[in-house]
């Protein structure tokens, strides 16, 4: 193995770094208050205060894609463009390309979110962008490729580290997904509206064949690479098992691309479809299983490091909330736990403890060990980390537990006949049921985003802190300079 | 051309894909786990993520 010694700022580009990760922290305060919104409307439907503009279905979009690609993604690009510099020893092959990914990514947030709040939408899920759109996050995708893979290429380091492979897959897969899912006739050259190229269930297949890898390779293996970089640095270890994280990524690849037909269990989807898409889906577990095994043996004979240190507690209850979800879905995934669950909040929960629980906390803990870094400071306040570790704790407890209740309450309630076959509740009535539990689900959201927002408090205050530092040292040095 | 006939009917290719892909999940397992050399090459590269530090801060195991 090669071995480079660390030279900071000129061997690396770390602007591009710091550039995405303080994007990261604002599409996660930005992202997660307008769940909490959205959240509270259901709670409190006078929020939608009778606008179109204000409406739920105008706002969640706005939610997923600021918290999934905007918090997500930018985390993805600051810790990809960080790991793979870091462990190929090399730069990135252009800081044109980089900052081109940073602005171009910027602009599709933003005129995503505007596009929804005046009413455009292609309607499917997590895929909502019209057209213009898509287009240019395909560039800025296929850029992002080229910058990844060419840094890889001229790396100093002869073996590529296993966190680059789940980097690549997850670029690879995101490019392949977007590209497929979104094929779409625009109406005119001049109009948002566009129509998919498929019809009917092929239209929904496709839509689910791009939603469940969004989730396996955006939501999963991209933060698997984050894991398996920052959870060895900050446990001051190495993985557990190097060969297990081979294995691990091979099956996890292998695997995801079959399970999207689960989402369409009891539909016009051809029944051997979704058969094994549910077979996939519990095999799925074993790998799954297998990473978080590795992630979390990564402190076998440290575990006093969760005891002392927040920010490796945020990583392994990241962990543990991966393997708590990996199991969740292969169960929902059997067409009779499905028939209960498919269509209730259950299915809400169990993608908030993937999203907050896994996604959230591992890149939380990821940029608290990588911020103080970049800024060559230490994080500016304990204490906060602490705080925003069991704000962010109590919130998803919250969160998932009302939805358990309200999802299989709605289960049970639309399936419930009374002794002459008709439906014994109205839709109203279910929907009348679930509002303790909207509530609180409301509540645990302000929970988790109040650590969000204390979170991009103390690094607002690193960074300002490492600036401070910097200039003092560069004053101290001009001084000594001058009396030589 | 006939022969390519054989691939459009799901009874065929159904069994062949999944000798196909379980021959080479066995394949990746024998690559990383068969052999004790191999194996600690692998296990080597564990330590990149320490490698490019100053100060390295890594635990020793």
């Amino acid at each position: 193995m090669a071995v480079t010694t660390y030279s900071g700022a000129e061997q690396y580009n770390f602007d591009i770094v710091k550039k995405f990760a303080v994007m990261a922290l604002v599409w996660a305060v930005f992202g997660m208050f307008a769940g909490v919104w959205i959240a509270s409307e259901l709670a409190w439907p006078f929020l939608n205060f009778d606008s179109a503009y204000f409406s739920f279905g105008r706002f969640r979009p706005v939610h997923t894609t600021s918290v999934i690609f905007g918090f997500g993604g930018s985390a993805l690009f600051a810790t990809s463009y960080y790991v793979v510099q870091r462990t190929c020893q090399t730069r990135l092959i252009s800081d044109g390309m980089a900052s081109f990914t940073f602005w171009g990514w910027m602009a599709i947030i933003v005129l995503a979110n505007l596009s929804y709040v005046m009413g455009y939408s292609q309607g499917r899920e997590y895929a909502e962008m019209e057209w213009p759109i898509d287009i240019l996050i395909e560039i800025v995708w296929v850029t992002y490729l080229i910058l990844f893979v060419g840094t890889i290429m001229r790396r100093k380091q002869p073996h590529i580290y296993v966190a680059n492979w789940f980097y690549l897959a997850f670029i690879l897969a995101t490019a392949l997904l977007h590209t497929f899912n979104n094929l779409a006739m625009p109406v005119d050259l001049f109009s948002m509206k566009s129509y998919s190229l498929f019809a009917g269930t092929q239209d929904a297949m496709t839509q689910w064949w791009y939603g469940h890898n969004a989730v396996g390779f955006f939501l999963t293996a991209a933060f698997l690479g984050m894991m398996y970089y920052f959870v060895p640095k900050q446990a001051g270890r190495p993985i557990y098992s190097y060969r297990l994280s081979i294995v691990h990524f091979w099956a996890l690849g292998f695997m995801y691309m079959w399970v999207g037909g689960h989402h369409l269990h009891w539909t016009a989807l051809p029944d051997w479809t979704s058969s094994l898409a549910a077979a996939f889906s519990i095999l799925l577990l074993m790998p799954s299983w297998g990473g978080m095994i590795n992630g979390i043996m990564t402190l076998s004979g440290a575990w006093d490091k969760l005891r002392t240190d927040p920010v490796m507690r945020f990583m392994i209850v990241a962990l543990s909330f991966y393997g708590m979800s990996t199991f969740e879905g292969p169960m929902m995934s059997l067409k009779e736990v499905n028939a209960l669950s498919h269509y209730t909040d259950w299915t809400v929960g169990h993608v908030h403890s993937g999203a907050l629980g896994w996604v959230a906390m591992i890149s939380f803990g990821s940029l608290y060990h990588m911020m103080p870094k970049l800024w060559d400071t230490k994080i500016y306040s304990q204490k906060l980390v602490e705080w925003h570790f069991w704000l962010a704790t109590i919130g998803i407890v919250l969160y998932i537990v009302a939805m358990w209740i309200s999802g299989i309450t709605q289960g049970l309630m639309w399936r419930a006949f009374d002794e002459f076959g008709n439906l014994k509740f109205s839709f109203a009535e279910s929907v009348a049921a679930m509002m303790p539990f909207y509530a609180m689900r409301a509540i645990g959201g302000m929970f988790f985003l109040t650590g969000a927002a204390m979170m991009a408090f103390n690094m607002f205050m690193t960074i300002r802190q490492g600036k401070r530092e910097a200039a003092a040292l560069e004053a101290k040095l001009a001084a000594k300079l001058a009396h030589a | 051309m006939e022969w390519l006939q054989w691939f459009s009917k799901p009874e065929n290719t159904k069994p062949l894909a999944l000798i196909i892909f379980f021959v080479t999940f066995i394949g990746i397992l024998v690559y990383v786990y068969g052999s004790k050399k191999r194996g600690k090459r692998l296990e080597s590269y564990r330590d990149i993520p320490f490698l490019d530090e100053q100060d390295s801060t890594k635990d020793k195991q």
